[in-house]
């Protein structure tokens, strides 16, 4: 286990790069990027799979198996609208997604 | 120590770096296209690690799970129209959040559990609730039983909470946008509704902080923050929803840091914390490109006794 003051120095440090890797965002980027961080949390998948891979009862085991059904819903519909999103501002195509850059 | 955990630790931190980087490419217009796809190399790599941790039971669920989460999402996620990505958003984000407080679950009622082995006569005799009774696996000797820490115990409950609020309201959120839900919601009274809800999940949640953790008042406090999400999103009108989805983004990402720090696992409190972070600045962002405040979209359709219908 990590212990308390050390995570909290990686929570606020953490926080802090979130909040510069968005300062400066181009209006026409807000939703790509949302959704971006949608799937880079979804992370939650390695964490569903431990608890899954960790439960002992019957009950622990299906609410397990939810979440890892869930984590994994996260984090490959995350990828695939991401990316289906971002495909409009491929650099070979001017004039669809260079308007704010 | 031997060099698997050691592999594992570095997995992780290469993904964390990765979904960083990732994340950094995809705010400016040139290089986003090359940014998910980083972020996915970082996914990748730490699922993968994930299989090869030591004492994971039940992998051929495990699997099974995941294959079936990835396709349907895949395949969902593949065929639906362009006009529709905000919805398929929220949906995934829900998915995430529900995630997140299932985590928060399996780690309570193992607390409960560990709890009831450790000091049996603490725990009262509710007989079909009694944890022991659903016992499939042989449980491990006592000796190698260890509680959760009383913060952990707080950030876990915290998780939890966020993540269901999170889940039920972004499910809602993709119902407006789908066209599943038309109306607004209104009653009046109900920012006092919703407020007694959120208080009373919180006084369960720092109840079963505390160390009074039962399974009924495990299950009532999952019920009573999936209903707070669902309140909160129901009045709010489908132009303001990517702003409250980009709200629970943030939320879920929060979440995710929070159970990452129960589990002990490093990529996840700083992928969760990055995104909680991000998250929270875009909602501000996306409200300010609408000149709207933050509190303006989710309470607006509160008081105003409907001054801005449709």
């Amino acid at each position: 286990m990590i212990d308390g003051f050390l995570a909290l120095y990686i929570f606020m440090l953490a926080a802090f790069t979130g909040y510069e890797i968005i300062a400066r965002v181009p209006v026409i980027l807000h939703t790509p990027l949302m959704s971006g961080s949608n799937f880079v949390h979804g992370i939650v998948l390695v964490g569903a799979m431990i608890a899954l891979g960790h439960a002992q009862t019957r009950f622990e085991i299906v609410i397990g198996f939810i979440g890892v059904l869930l984590g994994a819903g996260n984090a490959a519909g995350g990828y695939v609208v991401t990316e289906r999103m971002l495909e409009m501002f491929k650099p070979s195509k001017p004039g669809t997604g260079k308007g704010a850059h | 120590m031997s060099w698997l955990p050691i592999a594992i630790k570095a997995c992780y931190f290469l993904a964390a770096l990765l979904f960083i980087l990732g994340l950094k490419r995809m705010s400016s217009p040139r290089t986003a296209r090359g940014g998910i796809v980083w972020a996915g190399y970082g996914m990748l790599l730490a699922v993968l690690a994930t299989f090869f941790l030591p004492d994971m039971q039940h992998r051929g669920l495990i699997v099974a799970a995941v294959l079936i989460g990835v396709s349907a999402a895949w395949w969902s996620g593949k065929r639906v129209a362009m006009t529709a990505m905000p919805q398929m958003v929220a949906l995934y984000n829900g998915m995430g959040g529900g995630a997140a407080a299932a985590i928060g679950a399996v780690e309570l009622i193992g607390y409960v559990r560990t709890l009831a082995i450790l000091h049996p006569a603490g725990i009262p005799d509710t007989s079909p609730l009694r944890p022991e009774s659903w016992a499939i696996n042989a449980l491990p000797p006592i000796s190698a039983l260890v509680a959760l820490s009383p913060v952990e115990l707080a950030l876990g409950v915290l998780g939890a909470l966020i993540g269901a609020v999170s889940f039920s309201g972004s499910l809602i959120a993709f119902a407006k946008l789908q066209g599943w839900l038309d109306k607004r919601f209104v009653f009046p009274g109900q920012r006092a509704v919703n407020l007694l809800l959120l208080a009373a999940a919180v006084l369960i949640g720092v109840l079963l902080a505390c160390g009074h953790a039962s399974l009924p008042l495990i299950v009532v406090f999952f019920a009573l923050a999936l209903l707070f999400g669902l309140m909160m999103t129901l009045p709010i009108g489908g132009a303001d929803m990517p702003v409250v989805i980009s709200l629970y983004n943030a939320f879920t990402g929060l979440a995710v840091a929070f159970e990452g720090f129960v589990l002990g696992n490093e990529a996840m409190i700083i992928a969760g914390m990055v995104v909680g972070a991000a998250g929270t600045l875009l909602t501000q962002l996306m409200a300010k490109a609408m000149n709207r405040s933050l509190g303006n979209v989710l309470f607006g359709s509160f008081g105003a006794a409907g001054g801005e219908a449709q």
